[in-house]
């Protein structure tokens, strides 16, 4: 095989994904760093101005506190916000970690500002609030400004782009710690060790580990962007760190197939929702719902019950469900009757309900208009998608870390091997953003805000960690590069033994692996494909046939360097498959209906309400279930 | 197709090393044919319709033919992006348009300065709980907390 060349980078903190997240940890790194002279370095798989899941833009600021009293509406605090975000996630969150974002999380949509996003305001000046937590913006170039502030904070030399990362490095002297991280280059023949005191792994969620609905073209349009491939969760695993509630993904509500954003047109346009009998859905099903109480009677509705009352109208023949966007028409006809004004208010609403999709999906545009739908005038259906991991959404997926000093529960203080915010179960390893487990709600800002937190952590403990010096043998990096490299060897080994490369019996593509998983998934974990509903004897079939996929690891080839990244995004998101597998089969109950629910269990058992955190050891090659206390702090 | 290039317009960006498309796309799918010196989208089942590609090539080469497995042909939503705005023309399948324009920044490209007009960081403050700007760029005089 052609010879990779390997460049060590020996560096202070670094930060793995440039997202919001990583985004958010470089400018405050950065500002920590300087005046202690530690080297901050930042490596992502694309180019940073435009990766991660706010790529395209987005249209509002799903998570703002707006302390100040500088709002349109709904001015709250971190308690109010910890008591919504627990509701919506059916009681069970570490509310110490959803506490932190919140009291911070002010203080980074001011940076924005300031940077230059436009952030819709009035006559005076006060941020315009959509719903009780979102403002909104003009997103469109959201990530880019993002970004420029991180380059400019850390400078351009000390990041790596196009640069993916495949494993964590261990220390060899202290087996519990992590020492950085090693990579391939997609556009050059080249493997990338980075050494490091702290270690802030912040490459997002997860998608295509369920299978998507669209099997065709449309395969990408998964809701989130099918670049989340699991790397922060699968590479924490694989470093022996726990993750928790993996078993929590999202299933988004939103307008069929295109993936429409659904946020605005409820809480700004009040836009009502319908099953295809013009009923309502929503509130509908209270005689099962109510099994969900409390939570199923809170205001707002928990997500994953107003998701199962979708569920349910479907079983029930009620679909298509529709969102009504016309009737906002027919509202601001009746309230504003005066000719000039009301044109001037319908004007209004479409430039904002057509923002909306423009600045954060815009395939969702292009769907209106290529079925003749204009939303002033004609409903259009919603659906539920594919299950997603993103732990900084509406859902609990990620690493189980330590919370604030003055905040985090002294119960939890145990699990850590030093009392550092955001950092995992394992020495210098620390997350944020996607990668923070039972962290709800985080959206963008708490996502970037959740990065600044991990870095400001990241840059004290690299400080006291200034004799530390990793190490790392080269017979340690050449077994890894050999790992690494291993699908370009086997395809240059075996290819030639069939007339054409792509059906061969010695090897599986990245894509055909990648199929594999979802097939599983989809149809034994609780996919789409049986709305959402998955058993333990479904669940121990899935672990069956994961088991195969974990063999035929070995067996993965790629002709080049873009398919040998599409072979560790598949072998990763099989990581976090397992664990999602586990983690279902470990909890006896189904908490959240609407995202997954058990059929055996289909019921919320209060005795139950504690985390189930999953940890697997490399060397023994086993998994290891834990369960960990709910304890609130509100 | 997800996103496509049309021939006529690609000039590969002049002969650099990689294209704008190349740099830009979030999923790496924008590749550089050097033979007939035009781009092309290598995977276009993995394309996430983001336009980031579309909105950054410097000749108007690039745009996106919605997917097939769900759309019907004919509509496309069609961006023309400036330095502090972003136009739309939305053509729909029957053949009505609409045009769009939002901003997009309210500060020049390339002018922020995420440090500038705050005090140097101290080590002292390496324990406390502020981040970069708090408690004065919230509006509130102190950080929250529980106890």
């Amino acid at each position: 095989m052609r010879e990779f060349a390997t460049e060590v980078v020996e560096t202070d903190v670094l930060i793995l994904g440039g997202g919001m997240a990583g985004c958010g940890a470089a400018v405050e790194a950065a500002y920590w760093a300087k005046p202690l002279g530690l080297k901050v370095t930042l490596v992502e798989k694309a180019a940073i101005d435009r990766s991660g899941p706010v790529a395209m833009g987005l249209s509002a600021l799903n998570t703002y506190m707006g302390m100040d009293g500088k709002v349109t509406h709904d001015s709250h605090t971190p308690e109010d916000f910890v008591k919504y975000a627990a509701n919506d996630q059916m009681g069970l969150t570490r509310q110490d970690l959803v506490y932190d974002i919140a009291r911070h999380v002010d203080s980074t949509v001011r940076h924005f500002d300031k940077w230059g996003l436009p952030i819709w305001k009035d006559e005076a000046g006060n941020y315009v609030k959509s719903g009780a937590w979102q403002v909104m913006i003009s997103g469109e170039s959201y990530k880019v400004i993002v970004a420029e502030a991180a380059k400019n904070a850390i400078g351009m030399d000390n990041i790596y782009e196009r640069v993916f990362i495949t494993h964590l490095l261990k220390d060899e002297k202290e087996p519990d710690r992590v020492c950085g991280a090693i990579g391939f280059s997609v556009r050059e023949e080249k493997i990338y060790v980075f050494k490091a005191k702290a270690t802030i792994a912040l490459m997002g969620g997860a998608v295509h580990v369920f299978r998507p609905r669209s099997q065709g073209e449309g395969f990408g349009r998964s809701w989130m962007p099918p670049f989340l491939a699991g790397a922060a969760y699968a590479t924490i695993l694989q470093a022996g760190a726990e993750l928790t509630q993996m078993d929590v993904t999202l299933v988004p509500p939103r307008f069929k197939d295109a993936y429409g954003p659904v946020g605005t047109f409820f809480l700004l346009f009040k836009t009502p929702a319908t099953d295809a009998y013009g009923g309502p859905y929503v509130g509908a099903y209270g005689s099962e719902t109510d099994k969900w109480a409390p939570y199923s009677k809170l205001k707002p509705c928990p997500t994953p019950v107003r998701n199962y009352e979708m569920i349910l109208a479907t079983k029930e023949g009620k679909a298509p469900l529709m969102m009504h966007t016309e009737k906002v028409t027919d509202r601001i006809k009746k309230e504003v009757t005066d000719p000039k004004e009301q044109k001037k208010a319908l004007k209004k609403f479409e430039n904002e309900a057509w923002e909306d999709f423009l600045d954060m999906t815009i395939s969702g545009a292009t769907n209106w208009a290529a079925h003749n739908v204009d939303p002033m005038e004609k409903p259009m259906e919603l659906q539920l998608g594919d299950p997603v991991f993103i732990g900084s959404h509406a859902c609990l997926c990620g690493a189980w870390a330590c919370g604030a000093p003055e905040l985090m529960p002294a119960q939890y203080k145990a699990d850590f091997p030093a009392q550092y915010n955001c950092m995992t179960t394992v020495m210098g390893l620390f997350t944020a953003g996607c990668g923070l487990g039972a962290s709800p709600h985080k959206f963008s800002s708490g996502s970037h805000v959740s990065g600044r937190i991990a870095a400001k952590s990241a840059v004290k403990y690299a400080n006291d960690k200034k004799g530390y010096t990793p190490t790392l043998s080269d017979t340690t990096i050449g077994k890894l590069k050999e790992t690494v490299l291993r699908p370009i060897a086997l395809y240059e080994e075996k290819s030639a033994y069939t007339t054409v490369p792509d059906v061969n019996p010695n090897y599986i593509s990245p894509h055909n692996f990648l199929f594999r998983l979802q097939k599983i998934m989809g149809e034994y974990a609780g996919g789409w494909e049986t709305n959402y509903g998955t058993s333990d004897k479904m669940l121990e079939t899935a672990l069956w046939k994961l088991g195969f996929c974990e063999e035929d690891i070995e067996k993965i080839a790629v002709k080049n360097l873009h398919e040998l990244m599409r072979a560790w995004e598949a072998i990763h998101r099989l990581w976090v498959a397992e664990a999602c597998a586990r983690t279902r089969l470990a909890r006896k109950e189904s908490r959240w209906p609407g995202y997954y629910h058990k059929y055996d269990y289909m019921k919320l058992d209060e005795g139950k309400k504690h985390f189930i955190n999953v940890k697997y050891d490399a060397d023994k090659k086993e998994w290891k279930v834990i369960e960990r206390p709910m304890i609130p702090i509100i | 197709m997800p996103s496509y290039v049309i021939a006529e317009k690609c000039d590969g960006c002049k002969g650099q090393d990689k294209t704008a498309c190349m740099h830009i796309c979030p999923n790496d799918l924008m590749v550089l044919n050097k033979d007939t010196m035009k781009a092309y989208n290598q995977e276009p089942t993995y394309c996430w319709e983001c336009y980031c590609c579309v909105k950054i090539c410097p000749q108007q080469a690039m745009d996106v033919r919605g997917y097939a497995d769900f759309m019907p042909l004919g509509a496309a939503s069609t961006p023309l992006r400036g330095s502090e705005d972003i136009m739309w023309t939305i053509t729909f399948r029957d053949g009505r348009i609409k045009r769009f324009k939002y901003p997009t920044r309210t500060t020049p490209e390339g002018s922020i300065k995420p440090l500038e007009g705050f005090s140097e960081a101290k080590v002292a403050d390496l324990a406390n709980q502020f981040l970069l700007g708090e408690p004065d760029i919230m509006g509130v005089k102190e950080l929250p907390t529980k106890k």
